[in-house]
C-alpha cells in the first residue's frame, strides 16, 4: 500500500506494507545509504536514524508507525558540500576504519548533542554504548563527537 | 637484448556502458628466464597493468589490493602520486577487479604496502622517467635538465609540457624494468604525510561506499536458508507456501542448498523465515565437547613439523618451568553481515563482492559453478571490515547461485546476522605448550609446541573448493585440505618461533588436519595466540629468574630496532623497573615482531581487576611501533590503535559458544565485543625509519596487546590466566584457586629421563 512519510525534509510516498521495517524502505525505496543493516535486533546501532530528532533503530521501526513524524538520515544531516559539524569532525579526526558503523555513530551523537550540547567524554561513551564498532576506532569516534560539540559552541 | 616477447591479450568488458580494452598478462617466450621484479611487479609485469596516464593529465592507478577499512587505497595513491610527481587529486584508483586490475592474490597478511606499494613505487619511477625522456625529445633539451612539478615538466628556459600531452606517446604496454631508482626518502612530499583517507567523506555523508549500497536496475533480493548444523542434509521443505508469498520470484534448491529470491528485501527475509520453519533436515556432524575441546582437538589427525631448532648444552642447576595456554575459536564478527550482488546474463556472470581476493574467488567460483573463469568477472566493492576470511566469498557464491536461477536479473544478497555468526570460518582454537629453563638470569632452554586447525581455507586452493554453499549442492564439492605454510609467514605457527636469542630451542607446529569446526584466516592467523603464549611465558620465566620483565626481555635481544620499540614503550609508560601490582591494579608488557620479519610492536597495558565481580578493565594502553618507512602516519596510528582495541576485545570477551549439536553464537548478546564505555586510552609512539622497507601494520599489535593484558593481570593479582578470554568467570576461579597461577613442573636440570620433560626426547 502507499505510505507517505517525511524524510530529510521532503514528503515521499512508498509502496510498502506498513509492517516493513523503516530500514528497508529508506535503503531500497528511497535509495538512501546512510542507515545500515547490521543485526536487525537493535543490538549494534548501524541502522540508527532520527525520528523527530530522537535516535531510533530503523531495523525494528515499522514504516507504518512513522506517520507525520520527521525522519532524518545521515544524508539529511549534511552533504559533502555542506557538512554537518559532526560529519566534518569525523573527517577531521579521520574517525573511521571500515566506516560501516559510522552513520549510526553520527546519528546517535546528533541526538546526544541536541540533549546535551557539551557532553563530557564519559557521557559520549555512555551515549554510544549500544553502537558497536568492530575496527577499534572507538577513541577517534569519541574525539570526533567532542570536537563537533566544541565546534557547535554548545548551541 | 633478448627481450621477452609480449603479446597483448585483449579483454573486453563493459561496466556502466564504458568499454574497456587493455593488456593484462604478458606472455613470456619459452625458455626465457625473466628477471625477478620487485613486489607484485613480479607477477604483473607490464607497466600499464599498474598505471595509465590520461590525456587530461590525470593518472589511473590499478591495484589488485582492496580497501578493507585499513586505508590501503589512500596509501597506495600516495605512493603513486609521490613517484610520478602528480597531485593526489589527479590520481584515480581502481582496485580489485578481475576485468581490470593486476592479480595480487589476497589482500591479507599486512602485505599490501610491500607487494602493491613496491610495484607502484617502481612502476611510478619508471613511468616518470619515460615521460621525462619524451619531454626531452619534444623540447629538444637534455632529460637531466628537466624538472617535474605536479605532473608538468619544465625546461630551464621556462617551456613546459604536461603529462597529459605526452600520454599518447608513452608506451606503457611493455614490461617494467624496475631499473629506475625511486625517490630517496628525503625528497618525499606526499609519502610520509598524514593524507586524509579518500574513502571517508562518502562514508560520513551517505555516499555509495559499500557493496551493500549498490543498486542495479531490476535488482531482486535473495536470502539463504542454512542447515541447523554443519553437514546436515535437506530432506524436505514447503515450496508451495513460500512460492505463494508476496513478492517471491524463485525458490532455489540444489541438494541441501536452499535460497529464495524476492522482489523486495523484507519479502525475501520473510520467505526465509517460512522456509526455515518448515524445512526438515537430517544428519550433520557433531562438534567437540566444549568442556574438553582442547584435548579432543589434540587427539585428531595431526601433521607435525619442527620449524626451528637450536642446540646448546643446558647448564646444570637450571630451573625449568612449563605451562599450557589456550585460545578459543574466535569470530571475525564483522559489523555488516556479508553481502554480494550477482548478475547472470548471456552465460556470463558478474559478481560485486567484498572478497579479499577477487582472482582466487573467480577461479574457485568457476570450478564450483562449472563455468570458465573468463566468463566470470569479480569486482571488488567494500564491505564492513572483515579482519580476514569471513563470509565474503561464500556470499558471493550464494548470490551467483540465486542469480543463475533468475537469469538476467541481478540479485543482491546480504546474509542475516545469525547466519554470519554461525557459518563464517572462525579463527581456530589453539593450544600452546611451553617449557623453558633459566640459569644465571638467562633462558637456557625453550620448547614451544602449538596445536591448531588450518588458518587458511580461503578460495584459491588447488585441491578443493572453499566455498560454503558448494558443499551442500547435490553435486557436493569438498573443501581443500589443511596445509602447512612456510616460515616466516607460517599460519598456525605464525610467530611461533621465539624472537629472543636463546641458545637452545625447539618449536613444533602440530597441524590439526580435521575440521570439526569451520576455520580459516582471522587477522594475524596464529600470531595472536602464539605471541600471547610466548610473551606470557617470558614473564613467567622472568619471575622464575627474579628479574624485571622488561629488563629480562632486553637481556635477550640484540637487534637495535627490537630494543628501540621496547625502550620507547617503556619511556612512554614511564615503566619502573620491578614495579608491582597492588592486588587490583597492575601493568604488563608484550612484544613481538610480526611474522618474525615485519613490524616491531611493544605494548604496555594497565589493568584494573574487580575481585568481586571478576571484571577486568583496561583503562590505559601504551604502544610503540616500527613499521619501517611510514607512508601515512595517521593511517598507521589508526591501524595500530585499531589492532590494540580489537585485540583487547578478543582477549577480554570473545569466544564462540557451541555445544555438541551446533554453534550457539548468533548475535551480539551471545558473542559480545568491547563497547564504547570500555575503550582504553591508547597512547601510540611511531618510530619512523625513512630508509627502511615500508611494512604493513594491521596485524602487528594484536599479539603483544593480548600478552600485555595477561601479564598486567598477573602483575595485578599474582595469579596467571592462561586460557583466553579473561572472562569474569575465569578471573573469579583464578582468584579463588592459588594453584591456578603457578607454572607446572618446576624441576632442576639435569632432568630424569622418565619425567614429563624428558619424554619430549630432548
Amino acid at each position: 500500500m502507499a505510505i507517505s512519510l517525511k524524510v530529510n525534509g521532503a514528503t515521499r510516498s512508498v509502496d510498502a506494507e506498513p509492517d516493513t521495517p523503516l530500514l528497508y524502505v529508506l535503503r531500497n525505496d528511497l535509495e538512501l545509504n546512510g542507515a545500515k543493516y547490521g543485526c536487525a535486533l537493535t543490538q549494534c546501532g548501524a541502522c540508527t536514524v532520527l525520528v523527530n530528532g530522537a535516535a531510533r533503530r530503523s531495523c525494528v521501526t515499522p514504516v507504518g508507525s512513522i506517520g507525520d513524524n520527521e525522519v532524518t538520515t545521515l544524508e539529511g544531516l549534511g552533504t559533502l558540500d555542506k557538512l554537518h559539524p559532526l560529519q566534518k569532525a569525523f573527517i577531521d579526526e579521520q574517525a573511521a576504519q571500515c566506516g560501516y558503523c559510522i552513520s549510526g555513530m553520527i546519528m546517535t551523537a546528533a541526538d546526544l548533542l541536541k540533549r546535551n550540547p557539551q557532553p563530557r567524554e564519559a557521557e559520549v561513551k555512555a551515549a554510544l554504548a549500544d553502537n558497536l564498532c568492530r575496527c577499534g576506532t572507538h577513541n577517534r569516534i569519541i574525539r570526533a563527537v567532542l570536537r563537533a560539540a566544541q565546534n557547535m559552541g554548545g548551541n | 637484448m633478448n627481450a621477452p616477447h609480449l603479446t597483448r591479450r585483449e579483454f573486453i568488458a563493459t561496466l556502466g556502458g564504458i568499454v574497456l580494452s587493455f593488456s593484462l598478462v604478458p606472455t613470456v617466450g619459452l625458455g626465457q628466464n625473466p628477471a625477478r621484479l620487485p613486489g607484485s611487479l613480479e607477477t604483473n609485469r607490464t607497466l600499464d597493468a599498474w598505471l595509465r596516464i590520461n590525456a587530461d593529465g590525470s593518472v589511473t592507478v590499478f591495484t589488485g589490493k582492496v580497501e578493507l577499512g585499513q586505508g590501503i587505497v589512500t596509501a597506495l595513491a600516495q605512493i603513486a602520486a609521490e613517484e610520478l610527481d602528480v597531485p593526489l587529486a589527479r590520481i584515480n584508483m581502481i582496485s580489485g577487479d578481475t576485468g581490470r586490475t593486476p592479480n595480487e592474490g589476497q589482500t591479507a597478511g599486512s602485505q599490501s604496502i610491500e607487494q602493491s606499494g613496491t610495484a607502484l613505487r617502481m612502476a611510478g619511477a619508471e613511468v616518470r622517467a619515460m615521460l621525462i625522456d619524451l619531454a626531452a625529445t619534444k623540447l629538444g633539451v637534455a632529460a637531466n635538465s628537466l624538472k617535474v612539478t605536479d605532473g608538468v615538466i619544465s625546461a630551464p628556459d621556462g617551456r613546459k609540457v604536461g603529462y597529459g600531452e605526452l600520454a599518447a606517446q608513452a608506451d606503457l604496454k611493455r614490461e617494467a624494468s624496475a631499473k629506475v631508482p625511486p625517490k630517496p626518502a628525503a625528497q618525499h612530499r606526499i609519502v610520509g604525510k598524514s593524507v586524509p583517507r579518500i574513502d571517508i567523506p562518502a562514508k560520513v555523508t551517505g555516499g555509495a561506499a559499500f557493496v551493500q549500497d549498490l543498486r542495479l536496475p531490476g535488482m531482486l533480493h535473495g536470502r539463504i536458508v542454512r542447515p541447523p548444523r554443519y553437514g546436515a542434509r535437506l530432506d524436505s521443505f514447503d515450496e508451495a507456501t513460500v512460492k505463494a508469498m508476496p513478492g517471491v520470484i524463485a525458490v532455489v534448491r540444489d541438494g541441501s542448498f536452499l535460497g529464495v529470491v524476492a522482489r523486495r528485501e523484507e519479502q525475501a527475509i520473510n520467505a526465509r523465515l517460512v522456509l526455515m520453519e518448515f524445512a526438515k533436515w537430517s544428519g550433520g556432524s557433531d562438534l567437540p565437547d566444549p568442556a574438553k575441546m582442547y584435548e579432543q582437538l589434540m587427539s585428531l589427525r595431526i601433521e607435525d613439523r619442527v620449524i626451528s631448532e637450536k642446540d646448546a648444552p643446558v647448564p646444570a642447576g637450571a630451573k625449568m618451568i612449563e605451562a599450557t595456554y589456550h585460545r578459543p575459536y574466535q569470530a571475525h564478527a564483522a559489523i555488516a553481515p556479508s553481502c554480494a550482488l550477482a548478475e547472470f546474463k548471456d552465460g556470463k556472470l558478474t559478481v560485486w563482492t567484498h572478497s579479499q581476493g577477487v582472482f582466487p574467488l573467480r577461479a574457485t567460483m568457476a570450478k564450483a559453478l562449472g563455468m570458465r573463469p573468463r566468463d566470470i568477472r569479480c569486482i571488488h566493492a567494500e564491505g564492513a571490515g572483515c579482519y580476514g576470511h569471513n563470509g565474503a566469498d561464500d556470499v558471493a557464491f550464494d548470490a551467483a547461485m540465486l542469480a543463475r536461477a533468475v537469469n538476467g536479473r541481478p540479485v543482491r544478497l546480504q546474509w542475516m546476522r545469525d547466519e554470519e555468526f554461525k557459518w563464517e570460518p572462525y579463527g581456530p582454537a589453539m593450544t600452546m605448550q611451553v617449557k623453558g629453563a633459566v640459569a644465571g638470569g638467562r633462558v637456557v632452554d625453550w620448547t614451544f609446541d602449538v596445536w591448531s586447525q588450518s588458518h587458511n581455507m580461503r578460495p584459491g586452493d588447488p585441491d578443493g573448493i572453499n566455498l560454503l554453499g558448494s558443499w551442500y549442492l547435490a553435486d557436493a564439492k569438498r573443501p581443500g585440505p589443511a596445509r602447512h605454510a612456510p616460515q616466516p609467514n607460517g599460519a598456525g605457527d605464525r610467530n611461533a618461533i621465539t624472537l629472543y636469542d636463546f641458545p637452545r630451542q625447539r618449536t613444533t607446529h602440530h597441524l590439526i588436519m580435521d575440521n570439526p569446526v569451520r576455520t580459516s584466516a582471522l587477522r594475524t592467523l596464529g600470531a595472536y595466540a602464539n605471541v600471547f603464549a610466548i610473551e606470557s611465558f617470558i614473564d613467567e620465566l622472568a619471575a622464575a629468574a627474579g628479574i624485571d620483565p622488561l629488563a629480562f626481555r632486553l637481556a635477550h635481544i640484540k637487534d637495535e630496532r627490537e630494543r628501540a620499540v621496547i625502550e620507547a614503550v617503556a619511556r612512554a609508560a614511564a615503566w619502573k623497573p620491578g614495579e608491582k601490582g597492588d592486588g587490583r591494579r597492575g601493568r604488563g608488557i608484550g612484544y613481538a615482531r610480526y611474522k618474525t620479519v615485519a613490524t616491531y610492536t611493544a605494548v604496555i597495558a594497565e589493568v584494573e581487576v574487580n575481585r568481586t565481580t571478576g571484571v577486568v578493565k583496561v583503562p590505559r594502553i601504551w604502544v610503540a611501533a616500527d613499521a619501517g618507512q611510514i607512508i601515512n602516519p595517521d593511517g598507521l596510528t589508526n591501524q595500530i590503535e585499531g589492532g590494540v582495541i580489537q585485540s583487547m576485545s578478543w582477549t577480554l570477551h570473545e569466544h564462540v559458544r557451541f555445544d555438541r549439536n551446533g554453534i550457539l553464537a548468533e548475535d551480539w548478546m551471545n558473542y559480545p565485543i568491547l563497547t564504547m564505555p570500555d575503550a582504553p586510552r591508547v597512547e601510540t609512539v611511531l618510530i619512523n625509519r625513512p630508509n627502511e622497507r615500508a611494512l604493513g601494520a594491521g596485524e602487528a599489535a594484536q599479539g603483544p596487546t593480548a600478552a600485555a593484558i595477561a601479564n598486567a593481570f598477573a602483575a595485578a593479582t599474582g595469579q596467571r590466566i592462561r586460557e583466553l578470554p579473561l572472562t569474569p568467570e575465569r578471573v573469579k576461579v583464578a582468584l579463588a584457586s592459588p594453584l591456578v597461577g603457578k607454572p607446572l613442573n618446576t624441576v632442576r636440570y639435569p632432568v630424569d629421563a622418565a619425567s614429563d620433560f624428558g619424554e619430549q626426547g630432548r
